[in-house]
Order: C-alpha cells, then structure tokens, then sequence
C-alpha cells in the first residue's frame, strides 16, 4: 500500500531545531523597540451593572500611555459565526454589563509591567450586582435572571437532528434505557499563556504578532471590531504554545493591543498569566446529557433519543458549532435507524466554555459509549460484540449530516481486543482490577462555513526554483501539533523532492495566500494538504510539459516528479532533474516564475465532514480498595486514521491525548463557588505529570481516505475522545461503580461503594 | 532601586542592573534576551522556566536575580553554545520526536540535562521522576522519555557531555 518516499516517514519536526535549541520566537519572545505593556482589568462580579468607570487616577499615574474602556471603542460586537450576527454577543471591553468574574473591564497600557499593574488598581468601576446563575438548570428556569437582554430564555442556540420514525422505533424495540449523563469543564492548559504584540506603521496599518490557532479570522474580526479594512490588519503567527481549541477566537488583548498601538503610536504587548488563564480563560462545556436508546434482544439499535443542555457559561464562544457537533456526534460510531437530537446552548455566569479537543464529541461520545456498555450489560453481550454488531462500516449515511467513506472502525475494535486480550481479561481479571473500552469518530474539518468567509477554506502557494527548491506558502496555522512539517512532507512528495528542498512559510497574512479558516477540527492534513497538492499538481502539469517538449516524448507517456528527477515513467533514462524542468518550463513562459495556487472546499460532503476518523481503546485499571484510586496499568489503541502522513507525529498526537483523557476522566476539574474558579495554578489544577501516563501500545489501522491527500484523514484529536469511557467501563468493570456522573474520583467510587 | 549585579549565565559574566524584586526568569529573558528560557506559569508548578544554578535545575520564576551573584547559571541556550554542534539531548528530543508545541521542551531539557549529569543511565522510572516537576500538554511525556534514555546512551558512548 505504502508507494511513497516522504509520506509515511517519521521525518523530524520541521522547527525541532528551532525549540530544541530555544531559538524559537513565541509571541512573548517578540520585544520592539518602545514596547509598551498592557494589562487587563477585570470584573471581580459574576453578574453586574457597571454604573460609572473613572479612570482619570491611572491615566495620570506617571509611565501610563493608555487607558482605555469599552465607552472608547467603536462598540462592535464580534464572535466566530459572523454568518449569523444574532450569536455574536462579545465585545471586546465590557458594554454597561459584566457577566463572569474575569470579564473585561478595562484595559491600560504602560512603559513597564509593573506601572500596568499599578494603573489597574486605580481605576475605579462602580458596578451594581446582579444575581447570576452558575448552572444550566438555574439558567433555565423561569424567572431566571437575564444574562443578555436578547436573550431572555438564556438559551442562545437550539439545533435539532431527526431522522427516522423514532416513536415507532422506540415502541417497537425489545429493550430500552435512560440514562443521565453530567460531564465537567476542563481546561485546555496550553503550556504557553495567550499574548500578542500589536504595532501600528505610520499608515495607521496593524500588524499583530499573537498566540493564535486561526489567524484569518483574526485578521477579519479584528478588522471589524476596529472598524478598519481586512487588508489594512496583518496577523502573524509565531510559534505557538499549543492551542488545543484555547485559542481560536479573537479575544480582548489581541484586541486593546491593536487599539492602544494605534492610538499611542508605540507596540503593545499583553501576556497573560496562568492565573488569568485558569481564572478566566475558555474550558470545555460542561454538559447535561439525556439519551434514550432502544434495542432488539439481540443487541441491535433501534433508537437514539438526545437530549443536551451545554453549560456554555457567559458569551457564545465556540459554543454554537459544540452544540452542532455534539448532536452529530451523537449519531456516529454505531447505525442507528432513527436518531432524534436537541441540543441548546445555555448562558450561565461563568467564564465562556469554548472548542476544545474533540469539540463536543468527548462530552457526547461518554454518554454513548457509557450506555452501551451499560446496555451489553443488561442484554447479557460482550461490550464489544455489540459495538460489532452495531459498528459503521464504510458506505454508512446518516441522513442530512453525513456519508461515511473509508472506515476502519471494526478493524479497530479486533484490533485492540486481539491486543489487550480483552475476552480473557473481561472474564478473569480480579476484583479491583478492571478492563474496559471506549471508541471514537472524528471529523477531518468542517464543512460549514458559519464564519461566512468569502475564500476558500484552504488555500496554498507554491513556488518552484531551477536550484531544485521549493517554496510553500500557507495560512495553515502550525500550533503544536505538526501541520508545516506534514504540508512540507506532502510537496516534497508530490515533487519527489526531499524535505530539505522545501522553504515553508505560513500563518502571515499579508503574505501567505487567503485563507485558510484556521488550525481547528482536525481540518489541515486533509483541507491544506489538498490544497497543497492542488498547487502541486498545476505546477507539475507545466514540468511535465516542458519535459515532454525536450524529450520529444509520445502523448501517451505518463510522466512522474520523483527522487528529485521529472521523467518519462516508461523511459527513466529521458529525465531532467526539478531544478532543469524548473529553468526549461520558465525558459517556455520567458522567464516568468512558476508560481501556482491550489485551493480546496468541501463541496457535496454532507454537513459535518468530508472524512471521519475511527478507533477503539481499551484501558486497564486498579483500583485501591481502601483509597478508592484508580491506577490505569495500560492503553491499548487501533485507530484509523487513513494514511499517517507522518507516523511519529502521529504517534506524538496519540499520547498527548491519553494524557489529556486521562485527566478529563480521573484528575481534572475547576472548583468552581459562585462563578469562581477556585483552583487557578497547576498545583491546584491536576493536570497529569509525566508520573501518571501509563504505557501504552498502538496499532495504526490502514485505511486509504478517497477525499484526503495522498489518502490521510483527521489524526490526534478524535483520539482525545475514548480515554474517559474506557477509564469509565474499566473502573465499572473493576469495581461496579458506573460513572455517569465525570470525572472518577475516588470519593464516588467509596460512596458508591458503601452505598451498594 | 536597581542594583547592578553580576551574572554568570552559559558561562559569560553579565553585569545588569535588577530591582530586588526581580526574578531571574525576568533577567534571563528581558535583560540578557534568553529568551529560550519560558515562563509558564510563574509560580513553580510547570516547569518551562528551568535552568541550572551551580549545576541544579531550578525554576527561574521562583528564583530573585540578586540571588544569583556568584552563581553559575546554565540556560537552554548554553546547551549548545557554538549553534552548530547540538547537544546530545537536543539531539535526541528532535530524533525522537519529544517536541510538539515546543514551550516546555528548554524546560524538559534542563531537567534532562541536570538527570544526565549525575545519572548517565537513568531508569524509565527515574527519568519520569526527574521531569515530574516539568509539565506538557502535547505528548504525554512518551516521547520525551525515550529521548532522555536515548540522549543518556548517546552521552555515555561520547564519554559524557559534549558542551
């Protein structure tokens, strides 16, 4: 299967030299001259009036450059769905109304940090509390308080799914369960605090250095907020400390610093500190789930009924497209005949919940997987016997949302129980110990284009040398998880040319080509990467001209771009290196440079996705007895990711996200009081360390994706997915607590224990 | 008031001026520009900001400059300090593919580095406990572990380090 030369490889990172040897620049790296630095003043209140600011004592205060409050900007609201403008309900600085401790009041801009900080403690708000509601249910009820006047049930986004006949498919199956799932808010805890540096030229243009995972929309949102012409902001990415859906949406720093840069005359810095980002920052949606599902005796579905409330907490954030993708989620994995789904996006006083890794689908696939193993359970089946029986297979549609082509899911499940001896174990393992599964399904990008952007959704530009180089440019925002070197690996291998041969720059947008909507839904390999190829292949369609021209070759030839050579298939002997077909077909366009742009959007790919990814996991526990402590022994994983462009950053995605499931399942949590975060450093935030990740093996199902380049799909995010319910099913399975209820502390595990 | 102090970082002297308050993070990074040295979270839970002081890892965001007078001081940057030549560690993190996002890895191999040193052939268990106080959200820390016994091989077949 595997024909190719760079694809397929562990090639090393592209910037690996780069952060090995701390020559990276991240955006707090960035330092001009004159810099000043900002910093952000906060609501204290979880819900409030502001009556009055005064902010003339910290204007005055010497070393002060800059104060600004939400009466000084133009009063634009913003948010990522400009496609409908009702949903964008953010403004940069708080309008009359605060509505999360930590929303932002006001902002000032000082020679030094410390002056800043100073600044901020002179300004005076007078605010008027109001009552909040920190919980859907509170949110919801009647009477509740508002949290935005345009929205007086609380509920911004409703999205319903329904296919099938449900009540018919209900009545007529031989089994059927409820249940109610709770899951929490976790933190993405990206190692590098957002910052950005604005700097303002004499044309009164921005340019914006930030920590940012989608800088177009940046670029777009900035420019409206602003009031100013797109092409008039230039965002440009540096190295990115991780993102993992933290860092994809415009926000107020990347905001003020624009502003006050513009104003001042003089750059602008704000970093924010981890207390600021636990205090305040995005999280995943909490969820309340009720799902419904029907079975025949035999372990078929019949039915899913979905029911989800997400905590969305004070402004819309990534909220919508969660709502949206949690009820899609909710329909794959398994065939369901009929599938009936409402989900509502609800305001609460609390800081935004926003995309994070998997986005949706881990809240939406734990109740799934959690029920049906509760239902194998009860129907007296192996749990993984009725994930075959049910599985998706390669051809699947789920009416109005998706088509599924390649699909290596059932292998998957073979897979990792021939790995994890999950038949023997299932039945023998000791009290205490426990052997669990869960599964996944994710997509390769969206095919929506809620953000209404008005290119491409990916573009690439591709510049071809007669030295035998190549320059690739791109919007593609590498952030961590790999995008420049796998797009490099691809042009490499569309030209037969090595990795050294390859200059990449991206994520500049004055100078990469528009657009791309951002790093985000596991969207790059596949949408960048055709992109890619895409300008590939136009450029090789002029060097297999000119190679033909020189050869005087047959029309009939079929000629390839390999080992750095361009020739005949059928006669080797009759090649030109890149560099020579590169000089020849620019000698044919009399010196004109070959240039090519390569585009792609998704077009007649259902609503969600051109691609899905699969796996299965299963995790293997102890239990303490006495304590209550699970210690997972192992992970075992199949997953299909189509073609792994680059197995090792493969492999990289897949324990980054055993670590980050793992904390979901038993560690992580915000302790929240009131719309407070309590716990607001890593020490108090329990983020696994490197003492905690058990081993793990790994399997790569091979699939060959028809829509992704060189045939890969979605790889590293989905993965984020199974770790809390194969926890779960394990625990369960070791202790015969049924964790409905994330995450898996020991104190429930005891409770349930004594209580049984 | 600032006072000028001096110190010796990668094994030059600087003479800069701190206020009492300062942090060595700070210095490092706005007064000496190392910036390869981090700063994620300032209060010594995560690790990004290590460096070694006298031969110790430490956490730069905990640590006041005034302190450091007299001390010897090795950053990210002191790793490899001709650019061309990288040191085993770095080596094997790129190898090995320990690095995702980047932000924690001078951090790690500062941790690394300081485990090497006094443990050439470290165990998987006393590796994970060396860089237990170093968090990372990207790779699970698997990578990052091969690398370290890796750069410990690599380390012993050269006869120590190569700095």
């Amino acid at each position: 299967m595997n024909q190719f030369s760079i694809v397929g490889k562990d090639v090393p990172r592209n910037d690996a030299r780069a952060k090995a040897t701390g020559s990276a620049i991240y955006t707090d790296d960035v330092k001009l001259p004159g810099m000043l630095y900002g910093q952000i003043l906060r609501s204290p209140f979880p819900h409030a009036r502001i009556l009055h600011i005064d902010t003339s004592q910290a204007a005055s205060l010497p070393g002060v450059r800059c104060v600004m409050t939400g009466e000084d900007t133009p009063k634009v609201k913003y948010g990522n769905w400009r496609l409908f403008p009702e949903t964008q309900d953010e403004y940069p600085l708080a309008i009359d109304k605060v509505r999360f401790i930590g929303d932002e009041v006001a902002a000032v801009a000082a020679v030094d940090p410390d002056i800043a900080q100073e600044a901020l403690s002179l300004i005076k708000v007078e605010y008027e509390e109001l009552p909040g509601v920190f919980d859907v249910d509170a949110a919801i009820k009647e009477g509740a308080p508002i949290i935005h006047d345009y929205c007086p049930s609380n509920i911004s986004v409703n999205r319903k799914i329904k296919y099938g006949d449900i009540d018919k498919a209900f009545a007529e199956s031989d089994y059927v369960r409820e249940d109610t799932f709770h899951v929490h808010a976790v933190s993405h805890a990206y190692l590098e605090p957002c910052a950005a540096v604005a700097q303002c030229d004499l044309d009164g243009r921005i340019t914006l250095w930030t920590s940012t995972q989608v800088p177009y929309i940046i670029q777009c949102l900035l420019a409206s907020t602003l009031q100013m012409r797109e092409n008039d902001i230039r965002i440009i990415k540096p190295f990115v400390g991780g993102g993992f859906g933290g860092k994809m949406e415009l926000r107020t720093w990347e905001f003020c610093a624009a502003f006050m840069a513009k104003k001042t005359g003089r750059p602008v810095k704000f970093t924010l500190t981890r207390e600021e980002e636990f205090l305040t920052g995005r999280r995943r949606h909490p969820m309340t789930i009720h799902s419904k599902v029907g079975f025949k005796k035999d372990g078929t579905l019949t039915a899913k009924d979905l029911k989800i409330y997400l905590d969305g907490g004070a402004y819309n954030a990534m909220g919508p497209t969660a709502t949206f993708l949690c009820g899609n989620f909710g329909a794959m994995l398994y065939r369901y005949p009929s599938y009936r789904f409402h989900g509502q996006h609800v305001y609460t006083n609390k800081p935004p919940a926003s995309a994070m890794r998997g986005f949706g689908a881990p809240q939406s696939i734990f109740a799934t997987e959690t029920q049906m193993s509760l239902a194998a359970e009860e129907l007296g089946l192996d749990p993984l016997d009725i994930r075959l029986k049910n599985a998706q297979v390669s051809g699947d549609t789920i009416p109005d949302v998706a088509t599924i082509s390649s699909c290596g899911f059932i292998e998957a499940l073979n897979k990792v129980a021939e790995m994890s001896d999950w038949r023997e174990k299932r039945k023998t393992l000791p009290k205490g110990r426990g052997i669990g599964i869960g599964c996944y399904s994710f997509i390769s990008g969206g095919v929506f284009n809620w953000f209404n952007t008005q290119y491409p959704f990916s573009a690439a530009e591709v510049r071809a040398f007669d030295d035998g180089t190549a320059h690739l440019l791109t919007m593609a925002a590498d952030i961590g998880q790999g995008c420049d070197t796998v797009l490099k690996q691809i042009l490499a291998e569309a030209f037969g040319l090595t990795m050294e041969d390859i200059r990449i720059t991206s994520a500049d947008t004055a100078i990469t080509p528009q657009a791309d909507l951002g790093a985000w839904g596991s969207r790059l390999t596949l949408m960048n990467g055709n992109a890619v190829l895409d300008a590939a292949n136009k450029i090789k369609a002029q060097l297999f001209g000119a190679v033909s021209a020189r050869f005087n070759l047959n029309v009939i030839h079929e000629i390839e771009c390999k080992d750095g050579k361009v020739y005949p298939k059928g006669r080797p002997d009759r090649s030109l290196s890149f560099g020579e077909a590169v000089a020849m077909a620019q000698k044919i366009n009399r010196g004109e440079p070959l240039v090519a742009r390569g585009y792609y959007t998704p077009r007649n790919k259902g609503l969600v996705t051109p691609s899905f990814s699969f796996g299965a996991q299963v995790a293997e526990v102890e239990v303490d007895q006495a304590t209550g402590v699970v210690q997972v022994q192992k992970f075992w994983t199949a997953h299909d990711c189509g073609t792994a462009i680059n197995p090792m950053a493969v492999e990289g995605q897949l324990e980054g996200s055993i670590q980050m499931g793992l904390g979901y399942a038993l560690s992580e949590q915000f302790v929240m009081e009131g719309g407070k975060t309590l716990n607001t450093n890593f020490l108090d935030y329990k983020m696994p360390s490197s003492m905690d990740v058990p081993p793990s093996e790994v399997v790569h199902i091979e699939t060959y994706e028809p829509e992704g380049p060189m045939g890969a799909k979605e790889a590293g995010e989905g993965l984020a997915i199974p770790t809390a319910p194969a926890i779960a099913d394990a625990v369960c399975h070791a202790t015969g607590y049924r964790c409905k209820d994330l995450p898996i502390t020991p104190e429930k595990i005891l409770r349930a224990k004594r209580d049984r | 008031m600032k006072q000028v102090i001096t110190l010796n970082v990668n094994g030059a002297p600087y003479a800069v001026a701190v206020y009492p308050s300062q942090t060595l993070n700070e210095v490092l990074r706005e007064e000496l520009n190392l910036t390869g040295v981090k700063l994620g979270c300032g209060s010594g839970d995560c690790g990004a900001c290590t460096v070694l002081v006298d031969g110790l890892a430490v956490s730069s965001c905990l640590s006041l400059a005034v302190d450091m007078e007299g001390k010897a001081i090795t950053t990210v940057e002191g790793l490899a300090p001709s650019g061309e030549v990288l040191h085993p560690i770095q080596e094997s993190f790129i190898e090995k593919g320990a690095i995702q996002c980047g932000f924690c890895t001078a951090g790690m191999e500062m941790s690394a580095f300081h485990l090497l040193k006094y443990n050439p052939s470290p165990t998987e268990a006393e590796i994970k406990e060396a860089i237990s106080g170093n968090l990372c959200r990207c790779t699970g820390y698997v990578k990052i572990i091969e690398a370290i016994a890796d750069a410990g091989h690599k380390m012993a077949n050269t006869g120590g380090e190569t700095s």
